[in-house]
């Protein structure tokens, strides 16, 4: 980040381009122990009223803040990260899965710190709402 | 219909849970962060950490299997089945890296009812035994 001038608002990161498919779902299933099958089995996702398997909104969010830790090069410089799920992720049982789009903006730099709002978008709108980083900026 | 009197109290903490290398890495592959501070033991070293840094989302390998054994009691009296999770918020106190032995504590925060859904905030306190890490703020909805 160091080549791209001073962080200021309305300073955009370099966008992320996420990709699901269900061996990327049971992967994580098993990596953070969330075994809903929701996750994992149409059957159970369509008995829960969905239209077929979604990712776990953890598994986004945590993809998608790779848009920042890429970007300050240190994950441990986030000071915090949060979002709220509007819309699951559909994940076809094929090769290609879900694409999701990542993009962020810094909307202010204060005592080092950098609040930077994140988008993610899927089939056209977004699945994470009022996503939002602050990062120790490297001094 | 989940037992109000639980909002406002903290449920016994757990712990320790032992952050392994092993299970960085793991989770780190799984939500495609290859950067070598989560997988590389000397470069996060030279990076000025004790060891490989977990990536910011990493808690919820230890605090969900709590919520969900707190939600799962019937006690409490929460439809686990109908459950979505609404909003998740992770405020660091100081990175967690591989080797730390952390400590849990659930705060039921608040239990609201609108619009035909429970709605529920559960706070995670995540401590070693000498300094505060974390807190991580769950809101999870079910089906009234």
């Amino acid at each position: 980040m160091s080549e791209q001038g001073p962080v200021v608002a309305g300073t955009e990161l370099p966008p992320l381009e996420l990709r699901f498919t269900r061996a990327d779902l049971v992967r994580y299933a098993g990596a953070s122990g969330d075994l809903n099958p929701i996750h994992w089995s149409d059957r159970v996702a369509g008995i829960a009223g969905l239209p077929g398997v979604i990712a776990h909104g953890m598994l986004t969010l945590g993809a998608a803040g790779r848009i920042v830790t890429d970007w300050v090069g240190d994950p441990a410089r986030i000071r915090s990260y949060g979002a709220r799920f509007t819309r699951p992720v559909l994940v076809p049982d094929d090769d290609e899965g879900a694409t999701v789009l990542v993009t962020a903006t810094v909307t202010g730099v204060s005592d080092g710190i950098a609040k930077v709002d994140i988008k993610a978008v899927y089939d056209g709108k977004g699945v994470l709402g009022r996503a939002q980083a602050e990062v120790l900026l490297p001094e | 219909m989940p037992d109000e009197s639980f909002v406002g109290r903290a449920l016994p903490t757990t712990g320790p849970f032992q952050v392994g290398r092993e299970k960085v890495r793991e989770f780190a592959t799984a939500i495609g962060d290859t950067s070598p501070l989560c997988h590389d033991r000397e470069v996060a070293r030279a990076a000025g950490h004790r060891d490989v840094v977990a990536p910011p989302t990493f808690s919820t390998t230890f605090t969900m299997p709590l919520i969900e054994a707190f939600l799962k009691d019937p006690a409490f009296g929460w439809d686990y089945t109908r459950m979505v999770h609404g909003d998740q918020r992770i405020v660091f106190h100081r990175p967690i890296v591989a080797g730390d032995e952390l400590f849990t504590t659930i705060h039921v925060d608040s239990l609201t009812t609108r619009a035909g859904s429970h709605m529920l905030t559960l706070r995670c306190e995540v401590a070693t035994a000498d300094e505060p890490v974390a807190t991580t703020t769950s809101l999870l909805v079910t089906q009234a």
